[in-house]
């Protein structure tokens, strides 16, 4: 009798568990996964984890308006907790284990550098949403961010021109990875190109996470000192620049003596600080809160909404970036694309990419390169503002097309402005 | 320039008119082009009205709109020619603070045209710091004076000046291909190089300071870690954490004066110092009752077990306030500098931190030199069995020793939630620190962790000068291993009779 029991039981629940293998494949065909891969902890998780909220935000979005091919979206967020290998092994699960359509994630370059073969390998789908140095490819990511030629190259050639205070002498300050070290080059290549000697260069790097900005604000004004009008360019990267803006508003070093112009510094970082010593400091970004249009506004509400719904810490000071507007576009392209392509595969939504164009708060409608996975974009500088915002003080008359290969490297001007597509077998 | 003089003029003369500003211009200062502004701006300081003055103001403070409503912008030129204008409407102004604000704003903005009007600012002036500083403009206004004499006499008494500024304008003037006659050079090359001189020592002693700031912050880290590790033996890599938990309690007192006493908000700082202690003192009694007191005299398994511990208390902050780092602002008394030179300015924050790191010292120093607890901690340090035969409570001594660690761990977590950003794992950038302080200092020596921690932030910070921050950190790594090598025992070393354990 016992035993009788226990045979039953057990076919029943080996039924169970068959019945709920069988159906589990099922209720995934019909939503459609998309990988979510930002920091959530660690240094860079003050700029990511309002990437993972645009992301889901954008989401639920496209779901309300009945999803795409008519199924849902659905998010799988993972953290890699500012750990660049980390980043491999997570990309590697959504795309092996949680098999998602497409991802969109990284910050840093470095975490980008770390994933690319992985997504290269598997034949994934990556949308990476912040500023970079450039000199990169690939044939299975859309940058959806600047490219140095709409970010770099204008700042600093506003910080030359008359309104932008006519500076003569540079500080190069970064933390030390790939993309400040490459995006200086650039700058230094540039700088010369435009007559600044080598003497009026300083070139500063300090470590993820570095907090005592005594040294480098006292060399700052000991440069600066020397004569000439001086300018810093900053590609300060995460919760580094907090302890840095601190530092330079304790220091007293003015907007109007010595100007900073920061890659990676929007308003997102800067709720973190006391910005009434730092009024005038600039950034150069293709979208700031600021810019005042109908699509901004409903943006700016969007996510103020979905801030208090999903009861985010400080829900009613939240801000809006460029990074943000960056992965807002992606998603929506993609979703295009896929709709153009009438699946989901990777390499048919890649060759449906290209021309796609989208109405971006930015206030410009941004066109997908045909050829070389980025967009093409407007650039603006901004000063800071007491209240954290940024007023808009010089921008482009509309979209500039990226060049990812940057013109001011040697041997550049040989590669194609588009990726190398693998022979087929 | 030119109508900034005639402004000054008008000024020292003292005959301003009275009448509304000019609508058309006020109008013009919402102009698209910053050389539409910034004539607008000349126009308006000009006629030296209060009114007019009052519309600058605005403009500067970001107050003023234009026929829409909107704030009018102004970007970096524009606000730099309108900080301009206002400093020298300034001059005049019966308060001295603003005088001398005013009188700083030109300084960085001289030019020739303005000398007369300087020589009559200076001439005025009662107060002998603006005086002093009115000197020295004029003088920097005369430096390039027709008359040779002049410039002998600009040069000469540019001597005094302490601004990076001064020291460019003497070095161009000493140069041949700038000035002609050779007793101008000499002098101006004297001038340059009592500058310089002055200017290297101020550098100096602004490293001297950034090292004892990082210095007196390494201290309090590690001054917990030196009872603790220097007592017990007792590795703990949970010590980072425990520093988190002093900044986060930090943090939590500054929420609760937000709600509840928002006039004081200022001094929530105050609260934070007992608060932070108890509270990092609570947990590490926890850890020591519940984890580490089954565990002493077994080194490799505490380490790995507050390892452990570590990980849960960087989890358990990560699941009470959030995964992002959360925002410590300064107490406006803590905010600004102290402007020492016109090159150095010492940061406030970090000028108060120094002098808490003293008071923590002080009140470690007594606990363990003046009272019968520290008599006992003390004996437990030298020779444990000894100790335990003579009547001392061995495994109480711990858990206090332990608590007393955790909570200094606490207050040195106060101090740098002024400094750096507090989130869930700031504790684990400043554990290897620690550890390399109490070892490079002596284990178990207070007097060895204050000198290691100093002298370290100083070695630091001047290393980081001449190389940057990257290979300071590896310099300074490099050297302790090599040190430890020679001198395993640390700076100093216990003196008596031990128990080889």
């Amino acid at each position: 009798m016992q035993r009788r029991n226990f045979v039953k039981a057990t076919a029943v629940t080996i039924a169970l568990a068959a019945a709920g293998f069988i159906t589990q494949p099922a209720v995934a065909a019909d939503t459609i996964k998309v990988g979510i891969l930002h920091s959530l902890s660690g240094t860079m998780a003050i700029s990511e984890t309002a990437l993972k909220e645009t992301a889901l935000m954008a989401i639920e979005e496209i779901n309300a308006k009945g999803g795409v091919l008519g199924k849902k979206l659905e998010p799988v967020v993972v953290d890699p907790a500012s750990n660049w290998p980390l980043f491999a092994e997570k990309a590697r699960q959504l795309l092996t284990q949680d098999k998602v359509a497409v991802t969109f994630g990284c910050w840093t370059s470095v975490s980008r550098k770390s994933v690319n073969p992985v997504f290269k390998e598997l034949n994934g789908l990556l949308f990476y949403p912040v500023q970079y140095e450039g000199e990169e490819l690939e044939k299975n990511v859309f940058y959806t961010g600047a490219a140095p030629n709409q970010q770099a190259i204008p700042a600093v050639e506003y910080l030359m021109s008359k309104d932008g205070g006519s500076a003569k002498r540079w500080v190069l300050l970064g933390t030390d990875y790939v993309y400040p070290r490459t995006t200086n080059k650039i700058l230094r290549a540039f700088l010369k190109s435009k007559g600044v000697a080598e003497a009026d260069i300083m070139e500063e790097y300090t470590p993820f996470g570095h907090s005592d900005y005594q040294t480098i604000i006292a060399k700052i004004k000991k440069f600066a000192g020397e004569g000439k009008k001086t300018a810093v360019v900053s590609t300060i990267n995460g919760d580094s620049n907090v302890p840095f803006y601190k530092e330079l508003g304790n220091a007293g070093l003015k907007a109007t003596d010595v100007p900073v112009v920061a890659f990676s510094v929007g308003e997102e970082e800067l709720r973190g600080v006391d910005t009434k010593p730092l009024v005038g400091h600039l950034a150069a970004w293709n979208y700031f809160q600021s810019i005042k249009n109908p699509e901004n506004d409903k943006f700016i509400k969007q996510y103020r909404d979905w801030a208090k719904k999903q009861k985010l810490p400080k829900a009613d000071t939240v801000v809006t970036n460029d990074p943000m507007e960056a992965t807002y576009i992606g998603i929506h392209m993609w979703k295009q694309a896929v709709e153009k392509a009438k699946s989901t595969d990777v390499d048919k939504v890649i060759a449906a990419m290209g021309g796609q164009t989208f109405k971006a708060p930015s206030g410009f409608t941004i066109k997908m390169d045909e050829k070389n996975h980025h967009l093409h974009r407007a650039v603006f500088i901004g000063e800071v503002k007491a209240d954290g915002q940024f007023n808009v003080v010089w921008k482009t008359k509309g979209p500039v097309k990226a060049q990812p290969w940057s013109p001011f490297i040697a041997g550049n001007d040989k590669k194609k402005d588009e990726p190398e597509v693998a022979k087929a077998k | 320039m030119i109508p900034r003089i005639f402004l000054l003029l008008m000024l020292l003369l003292g005959c301003a008119a009275h009448a509304a500003p000019n609508p058309a211009l006020v109008r013009q200062l919402a102009a698209e082009e910053s050389d539409d502004k910034i004539a607008a701006i000349q126009k308006l300081a000009l006629t030296a009205e209060p009114e007019a003055l009052a519309v600058l103001q605005q403009l500067a403070d970001g107050s003023l709109k234009d026929d829409k409503g909107e704030d009018i912008s102004i970007n970096n030129r524009v606000r730099r020619e309108l900080e301009g204008a206002l400093a020298v409407l300034k001059l005049i102004d019966p308060d001295p603070v603003v005088r001398f604000a005013a009188v700083k704003e030109i300084a960085g903005n001289v030019d020739a045209a303005m000398a007369p009007m300087l020589a009559k600012a200076r001439d005025r002036e009662t107060v002998p710091k603006i005086r002093a500083l009115l000197v020295e403009i004029h003088a920097a206004a005369t430096l390039k004076d027709p008359d040779p004499q002049v410039r002998i006499a600009a040069a000469k008494s540019l001597a005094s000046s302490a601004d990076p500024n001064t020291q460019a304008m003497l070095k161009a003037q000493s140069e041949p291909a700038n000035e002609t006659e050779v007793e101008v050079r000499r002098a101006a090359f004297q001038s340059y190089l009592a500058v310089k001189d002055r200017l290297t020592l101020a550098e100096n002693i602004g490293r001297v300071f950034s090292g004892l700031s990082l210095g007196s912050i390494l201290l309090l880290a590690a001054l917990g870690l030196a009872i603790t590790y220097g007592v017990m033996g007792v590795i703990n890599m949970a010590h980072g954490e425990l520093l988190m938990i002093g900044a986060y309690a930090t943090y939590a007192m500054q929420g609760m004066f937000r709600s509840y006493f928002p006039d004081h908000l200022d001094w929530y700082l105050l609260a934070a110092v007992p608060v932070a202690f108890f509270a990092a003192a609570a947990v590490g009694v926890l850890l020591e009752r519940t984890v580490i007191r089954w565990l002493y005299g077994r080194a490799l398994e505490t380490l790995l077990a507050t390892w452990g511990l570590s990980l849960m208390l960087i989890q358990a902050a990560r699941v009470i306030f959030g995964a992002q780092n959360v925002e410590v602002a300064n107490p406006t008394w803590m905010s600004g500098g102290i402007e020492i030179l016109p090159s150095i300015v010492l940061p406030l924050n970090r000028i108060v931190i120094v002098g808490f790191a003293l008071f923590v010292l002080a009140l470690v120093w007594a606990l363990m030199n003046k009272t019968r607890l520290g008599m006992f901690v003390r004996a437990v340090t030298q020779n444990r069995a000894m100790a335990g035969c003579v009547g001392v409570p061995t495994g109480r001594i711990d858990t206090v020793a332990f608590a007393l660690g955790a909570g200094i761990a606490g207050l040195g977590g106060v101090a740098l939630s002024q400094i750096a950003n507090v989130g869930p794992d700031m504790g684990q950038g400043y554990i290897v620190d620690s550890f390399m302080v109490v070892v490079l200092g002596g284990v178990g020596q207070l007097a060895g962790a204050v000198w290691a921690a100093l002298g370290l932030g100083i070695v630091t910070k001047f290393i980081e000068a001449w190389s940057g921050a990257v290979i300071a950190k590896i310099v300074v790594l490099v050297f302790i291993i090599m040190f430890i090598q020679k001198r395993p025992q640390g700076l100093f070393a216990l003196k008596g009779r031990f128990v080889e354990s």
